[in-house]
């Protein structure tokens, strides 16, 4: 049996493609917006993110016998925001100036749809192993948009990927400039629906409206 | 007086906390299709972002902050719980979305049926948990708290109504397979911001 026909590659991988979290479940997008001015810190965030969405779905799915069905929310609540405050501690910690400039959005991270929908739609009826891989496709998922996102922002915005500088300075000398705009709220807004609608023609989806 | 209207401009039109901000873009997206529910989440936030934002505040005073329990005893003068305050934050939310849900249920059961799954989720709206951390991160006092919670609520209604109506108007588009959906309501929502920027230049004179 090869490996792409195994259970675990599926609920590995359709998170990354087919169902990705953002392009097509419209989940998660207020931290997908904000950090992304530059690659560094959205970066960052994906790790946070995927250790969170990992963690979370492990030890609701542990819980998932135990748990009354009428405060499974408050419970899930809890549980997630342990987390956040490990992750927040721990790049405060060891990571100051990244952890200031992502400012609220690591807090933010315990209202992400992501975290919440998968608790509830398949951490709450699955095994441990297999919602610790749903939670590791559906990081790596949001992060791959966010890494792209933040790729065309940073080149786009200021002319650098990671910091070092990609446009060449004879460019600036001749006129360019860099789009102002891209470091601003609009540009990512324009940017999230341009690769969406080109993952769309991908995959062949009609869009729902 | 004149510093909390400007403050609550700013918040409203220039900073809002769904176009520059990016918060609570998931209910955004999922409730503008019909105007109704639209508006109707759009008071839900406003009243339950006045009713949390100074709530954390008193949270944030007189427990969490460095120093805070100094009421209760001397000696409590180093402790320092700030490290709980996304977990107390969610819980008071949390605890208030609850009760704004029985309360509509009993009083607006059209309202309530037509929100549906999205009441429970203005619990983990990143708006409202994104307002009491920027409230707590900018050191505001009571009164500028609730100022912020309130026009911060304004600004999402604002957005979501505006975004409702665009939405009205592009059922009779004919787009392009791919755009239709997701994509469109990015890009609609792009152009909104950027009407939106236009109020970056107005300064209002500090008094």
């Amino acid at each position: 049996m090869s490996i792409r026909s195994t259970k675990s590659y599926k609920v590995f991988m359709t998170p990354i493609v087919q169902a990705n979290p953002i392009a097509t479940a419209i989940l998660g997008i207020c931290s997908a917006l904000a950090v992304t001015t530059q690659v560094l810190p959205s970066i960052i965030m994906v790790l946070a993110m995927t250790f969170v969405l990992s963690f979370s779905n492990v030890t609701v799915s542990l819980l998932r016998h135990v748990i009354p069905k009428n405060i499974r929310i408050i419970v899930e609540l809890v549980v997630i925001a342990s987390l956040v405050i490990l992750a927040d501690q721990f790049l405060k910690a060891f990571m100051f100036s990244v952890s200031k400039q992502l400012s609220v959005f690591v807090g933010l991270i315990i209202t992400n749809c992501i975290i919440m929908g998968r608790a509830e739609a398949f951490a709450l009826g699955n095994t441990p192993w297999y919602s610790f891989l749903d939670g590791l496709g559906n990081g790596l998922g949001y992060g791959y948009i966010l890494v792209v996102v933040s790729v065309f922002r940073e080149l786009l915005g200021s002319g650098t990927i990671l910091g070092f500088q990609i446009i060449p300075q004879s460019f600036y000398e001749m006129g360019y400039t860099d789009i102002g705009l891209m470091v601003l709220a609009p540009g990512v807004f324009i940017t999230i629906g341009l690769l969406v609608w080109a993952q769309n023609r991908y995959l062949g989806i009609e869009g729902h409206g | 007086m004149q510093h909390l209207v400007s403050l609550a401009l700013e918040s409203i039109f220039i900073n809002n906390i769904l176009l520059a901000l990016f918060l609570g873009m998931c209910s955004f997206l999922g409730c503008a299709k019909n105007i109704k529910t639209a508006s109707g989440l759009g008071l839900a936030v406003i009243f339950v972002l006045s009713i949390t934002a100074p709530m954390n505040w008193a949270v944030n005073e007189y427990l969490l902050k460095p120093g805070a329990l100094v009421w209760l005893s001397e000696s409590f003068v180093d402790v320092d719980l700030s490290f709980l305050v996304f977990i107390t934050f969610i819980a008071t939310i949390a605890g208030m979305v609850q009760l704004v849900e029985m309360l509509m249920e009993k009083f607006s059961p059209a309202l309530y049926v037509s929100l549906g799954i999205f009441l429970p989720l203005i619990a983990v709206n990143c708006a409202i948990l994104g307002t009491s951390l920027f409230m707590e991160q900018r050191q505001y006092t009571f009164a500028e708290a609730a100022v912020f919670g309130f026009s911060s609520g304004i600004g999402w209604f604002l957005a979501i109504v505006s975004f409702s109506a665009v939405l009205q108007k592009l059922k009779y588009a004919d787009l392009p397979k791919g755009l239709n959906g997701f994509a469109i309501n990015m890009i609609t929502t792009g152009l909104i911001a950027m009407a939106f920027m236009a109020f970056a230049g107005i300064k209002l004179t500090e008094g």
